[in-house]
């Protein structure tokens, strides 16, 4: 089924009953929105709140290519057995799905950094948040933009 | 006004004319070489990469590429087609026996009294050497083959061009180069001789050297020929692209190499 | 052919931070991307790295398709005794890879 059904609003629950009954249906892909990213970052964090700070996140402000984007995210911690980053966190705000990543490391990493390639859709936030060993969670946020390819492959 | 007067002030006027006509001739006349980049300003589009695509290009444990230059050198030693044969039986260490070549491709081939490609040269070699199919066009064998091979030139300046044969075939892709072609009724040259160092969308405009193909493209997520690569532009430029193997495109980058002569080979490349 | 390439230093002092590079070929088709016909092309990603240690879990990651193609992952681990580092990579249809590489610790 092309579309994705997700909550329960009302225009979801429509397009929903569209897809059963129709043969052929609008597609609306499922897009990612800042409260979506937000619902996304409660999935992981749950009730605790969320400090900014000792996170570091390394993108470029206007990519090359939204195709193919290069992120670093580093945090600040000891890496001890005590005290370390269990989790690392990327979020998104506009892509179609909020998650991008989320690496679990912990005391043996030695250092809390974890680099990629992502792809961004739009001119947008990029959320990296850290979940450490006292169950606190850190975060960063970087603002991206993004650009079309100059000349485009296809029409 | 007095005779002398007049006079005086019509052979000025004249010489002014004169002049004109001829500053108006030597720029039509000098056009052409006019917009030509000159050869110490010359740059590779490596040099227009953001810092985190630098760094993806020159290690060669993140680059991309490298993925396709292994299989490369698997598809170099292993036996292909009716004859049984591999590129190593003939070509051995292709460390040793290719290098140099990519950095002097397109080059002529007798038989058939035109200048063919790597790609092209690669499929000779598997059709009439090896008894084997040859491999379709930006398929990932073609594509692999090629970058290994080429591979082996990095660092190699592209060599100028002593061969007369290919004389007009360099002069048609320099015609392919500056024609106007297209909805757009743009040229090449109007972008890339005229207009490089400035920013089109996010990205910035590069002088269109043929230093590191195939490149590994941010857009394409995927190593890609050059061939693929003009046809993007063309594209993008709104006009007609020609069908993969077909010989503009080889004139074109004959075209194109002599342009980037003494530029070194940089395969694999990583490009927005 | 090539699918995985990876890169860990052959040899490191105890107790050395060291880095960790991997690079997977794999087209890690989003799903939300349509045919010229308006068909939704099917989801394949890798959804899983999983990296051990001499048999110890030390780094794990979920992929989501954001992550662009030939998934490119790099991280840290202390180098704590000689062995060996294996690689898994895991995804949609069945997708399984894995790679390994030997560290000599002194």
């Amino acid at each position: 089924m092309p579309v994705e059904i997700k909550g329960t609003t009302r225009r979801e629950i429509l397009i929903g009953g569209l897809a059963a009954g129709a043969a052929s249906v609008m597609i609306v892909p499922a897009q990612a929105t800042p409260e979506r990213m937000q619902a996304a970052i409660r999935n992981v964090v749950g009730e605790a709140s969320v400090k900014a700070g000792k996170v570091k996140i390394d993108v470029p402000p206007l990519v090359e290519n939204g195709n193919t984007v290069s992120l670093a995210i580093e945090v600040d911690s000891p890496m001890t057995a005590t005290d370390h980053v269990k989790a690392i966190h990327v979020f998104n705000e506009k892509n179609p799905q909020p998650n991008v990543l989320s690496a679990r490391i912990g005391p043996r990493a030695g250092r809390a950094k974890v680099t990629t390639r992502f792809r961004l859709a739009d001119t947008q936030t990029v959320v990296a948040i850290a979940e450490m060993s006292d169950g606190s969670f850190w975060s960063a946020s970087a603002d991206v933009i993004v650009t079309l390819a100059a000349c485009l492959e296809t029409l | 006004m007095g005779k002398a007067k007049r006079a005086h002030r019509v052979g000025t006027a004249l010489r002014a004319f004169a002049h004109l006509t001829l500053l108006l001739a030597t720029l039509l006349a000098s056009f052409a070489a006019a917009t030509e980049i000159p050869l110490d300003q010359r740059r590779s589009g490596y040099e227009d990469l953001g810092p985190d695509s630098k760094a993806m290009q020159d290690d060669d444990t993140a680059n991309p590429a490298s993925l396709w230059v292994l299989d490369g050198e698997a598809l170099w030693n292993a036996k292909a087609g009716a004859a049984n044969r591999a590129c190593a039986d003939c070509h051995g260490d292709a460390a040793q026996s290719m290098k140099g070549v990519a950095a002097r491709y397109p080059a002529y081939d007798a038989a058939r009294a035109r200048p063919v490609d790597l790609e092209e040269r690669i499929n000779i070699c598997r059709t009439e050497r090896q008894n084997a199919t040859p491999l379709r066009f930006e398929s990932k064998e073609l594509l692999a083959l090629t970058a290994y091979v080429a591979r082996q030139s990095r660092g190699v300046p592209i060599a100028e061009n002593k061969d007369p044969r290919l004389a007009p075939f360099i002069a048609a892709g320099r015609k392919l180069f500056e024609e106007r072609q297209g909805q757009i009724n743009m040229s090449c040259a109007q972008c890339h001789d005229e207009n490089w160092g400035k920013k089109l969308a996010g990205n910035v405009v590069p002088q269109g050297h043929p230093t590191g193909y195939p490149i590994y493209r941010l857009e394409w997520q995927s190593l890609g020929s050059l061939q693929r690569r003009l046809r993007n532009c063309i594209v993008g430029m709104r006009a007609t692209a020609y069908e993969f193997g077909a010989p503009e495109y080889v004139a074109l980058e004959l075209f194109l190499m002599q342009r980037a002569r003494g530029l070194p080979m940089e395969t694999p490349g990583v490009r927005p | 052919m090539a699918r995985a390439l990876i890169n860990v230093p052959p040899k490191a002092k105890r107790g050395q931070v060291i880095e960790i590079k991997t690079l997977i070929s794999h087209i890690m088709e989003t799903g939300f991307r349509h045919d010229n016909n308006g068909q939704a092309i099917a989801r394949d990603i890798i959804t899983e790295l999983r990296c051990t240690y001499n048999g110890e879990e030390i780094f794990r990651a979920d992929l989501y398709p954001a992550i662009a193609a030939n998934p490119y992952l790099t991280f840290s681990t202390v180098a704590t005794e000689s062995g060996t580092i294996t690689f898994e990579w895991t995804g949609d249809n069945g997708f399984r890879e894995s790679a390994s590489a030997k560290i000599s610790v002194e």
